[in-house]
């Protein structure tokens, strides 16, 4: 059967997260494409892989290191910027090149004894190199107690040498890769990895972020649309402004482990961008986004396994060919939209 | 009195932007107020909306000092200087004034957009109107929490006469019709002599506060205002 790869159970967690991570994202995009904040996502993600590395230099689990350094920055950032007049752009490049400069030194001098390897196989097989190493350790340490030296024993301490020596760079091969999969899991994302507690908190944050955005939704929107005059309503704009900020500091990072840091601000830009061009009305314009963005998630997996293509990228490729698409569309006029015009020839 | 201000002084970075104002406004007053570019009048929303605070004197609205509470602003409609809006902000005009009403009551959207003529379009993108009618929608989003006073910060600014024209009239009823207090700042004499029943002239210091008829019946008065705006048009240039 073509469909027969559905029933494994890690395509399985991998759509349930998708859908999910689609549905918070392009709405809490929406609000930071609207407030020309677009690549606010992008920057918390970059943020993120900086906690990705802290955690594991302090040997936490890095996914929740990520969560807090990336609000925290994002938080200190926005008070900052509020405090010195800094503009949102620079803000943005502030927030993400720290994070992954932040990053790159903690991921190079951070052990890979100290990551958090979930992977049992990855255990077994670094402590069998380990074990190796202490067993030749063992034996070289006994032969040198031995008074006499043949020439015979001589040309086996060569070779336990040469053997030693090969551990210890299969070792190190070892490390670098474990380094460089890492990172990659990180910058690329690992939708095929994620294990069923991350589906459940994933689930968990996306109830959460939808019932904040029921609850604050018109404030939200108010404040969106004029700052100036929300406050004039009473509307506690800069509560209301951090709360944003932290659910896409939440969204960036869980994102972060379906398209990887690299691509996070796609899901929050693009699927946006189409529906404002087809949306008369902000309810819509949100339906439509969320529709753009779970067909993009769910597609791109579905096309992505059984090809053996990298589903980060046939995602957010998905999404540009909507994006593509919806601009023909607009600008041939086959569609009769409202509102917002691209500067198309 | 439902506006009380007393002493009112702010001070930016040792620049003088106002100085001892002290006036009050009374229910029912439709109160202009005047003066050159760079005489206050911003500054003086701005402490009046809560968006100021770090001035000195005290502003009562309904008895109450505004630094207590700020529960006035739910009494209050507010029509910025110039609606600064994203043509391509996704919202209708229903859904604008939906987002800034306390209740969620349809009916008193209809009506609001009524009173202003635009309940036809109620259902456009707020970026798809021109300037004229989006300040239309910005009076009804004011409306639409049936306040009772209503604050206009030059409202008429980059208007056609047309627009500037309906706008009046539409101030006008608001005030006689349904008792609506107003607060409008403005350049044009000519409108606020013709709507207004107070005038308060300002210049950092207040020259003027009281009967609109007073203010343009007296020459020497006019004489002053002239040369001031003249002399702070020239000093903008």
């Amino acid at each position: 059967m073509v469909f027969e790869f559905l029933s494994d159970q890690s395509v399985q967690y991998a759509l349930i997260s998708g859908i999910a991570i689609a549905l918070f994202c392009s709405t809490v995009g929406l609000f930071l494409v609207l407030r020309k904040f677009a690549l606010f996502g992008d920057a918390l993600a970059h943020t993120a892989f900086g906690g990705v590395a802290f955690g594991l230099f302090i040997g936490v689990y890095p996914l929740w290191a990520a969560y807090i350094v990336s609000i925290l920055g994002a938080l200190g950032l926005t008070k900052l910027r509020q405090r010195f007049d800094i503009s949102g752009d620079a803000a943005v490049a502030i927030l993400l090149t720290s994070g992954i400069a932040v990053g790159i030194i903690l991921f190079s001098i951070t052990d890979v004894d100290d990551h958090q390897l979930d992977d049992e196989h990855d255990v077994k097989q670094l402590n069998g190199i380990q074990n190796i190493e202490e067993s030749h350790d063992e034996e070289s340490h006994d032969e040198e107690s031995h008074d006499e030296e043949s020439h015979d024993e001589e040309s086996h301490d060569e070779e336990s040498h040469d053997e030693e020596s090969h551990d210890e760079h299969d070792m190190n091969d070892f490390r670098d890769m474990k380094h460089a999969h890492d990172m990659e899991e990180f910058l690329f994302g690992s939708i095929l990895q994620i294990k069923q507690e991350n589906v459940i908190t994933i689930l968990i944050l996306c109830v959460i972020i939808l019932i904040i955005l029921r609850i604050i939704y018109k404030k939200l929107l108010y404040a969106t649309f004029s700052e100036e005059q929300a406050k004039v309503s009473g509307i506690p704009v800069e509560k209301i402004n951090y709360l944003l900020i932290g659910m896409s500091g939440v969204a960036a990072v869980t994102s972060m482990q379906l398209v990887g840091v690299l691509l996070v601000s796609a899901l929050f830009v693009i699927p946006n961008v189409s529906a404002m061009l087809y949306g008369r009305s902000f309810k819509q314009t949100i339906t439509l986004s969320t529709s753009f963005s779970l067909f993009s998630v769910v597609m791109g997996i579905i096309i992505a396994i059984p090809f053996g293509i990298e589903p980060s990228g046939c995602i957010v490729l998905l999404a540009i060919g909507i994006l593509i698409v919806s601009l023909i569309i607009k600008s041939t006029g086959i569609v009769k939209t409202t509102g917002f015009s691209p500067k198309v020839a | 009195m439902i506006v009380d201000i007393e002493n009112l002084s702010v001070d930016y970075s040792g620049i003088k932007a106002l100085d001892k104002i002290s006036f009050g406004i009374a229910e029912g007053d439709f109160l202009g107020i005047i003066g050159p570019n760079g005489a206050g009048k911003s500054t003086l929303f701005r402490c009046m909306l809560g968006l100021h605070t770090g001035y000195d004197g005290t502003i009562k609205f309904f008895d109450k000092d505004i630094h207590e509470s700020k529960k006035y602003l739910s009494q209050i409609g507010y029509v910025p200087q110039k609606p600064v809006i994203d043509k391509n902000f996704p919202a209708t005009i229903r859904e604008i004034l939906a987002m800034s009403q306390h209740s969620n009551n349809p009916k008193k959207i209809d009506d609001a957009l009524q009173k202003v003529w635009m309940h036809e379009l109620a259902d456009r993108r707020i970026g798809d109107l021109s300037v004229g009618q989006q300040q239309r929608v910005f009076i009804a989003k004011a409306l639409v929490n049936s306040p009772k006073i209503l604050v206009l910060d030059e409202p008429v600014t980059g208007i056609d006469m047309y627009n500037q024209d309906l706008f009046f009239q539409i101030l006008g009823d608001l005030n006689k019709k349904e008792k609506i207090s107003i607060i409008w700042s403005s350049h044009d004499l000519d409108a606020v002599e013709r709507l207004a029943n107070k005038v308060a002239c300002l210049n950092k210091t207040l020259f003027f506060h009281g009967i609109s008829e007073d203010f343009f019946s007296d020459e020497e008065m006019m004489k002053k205002y002239s040369e001031t705006s003249m002399q702070m048009h020239m000093h903008h240039h």
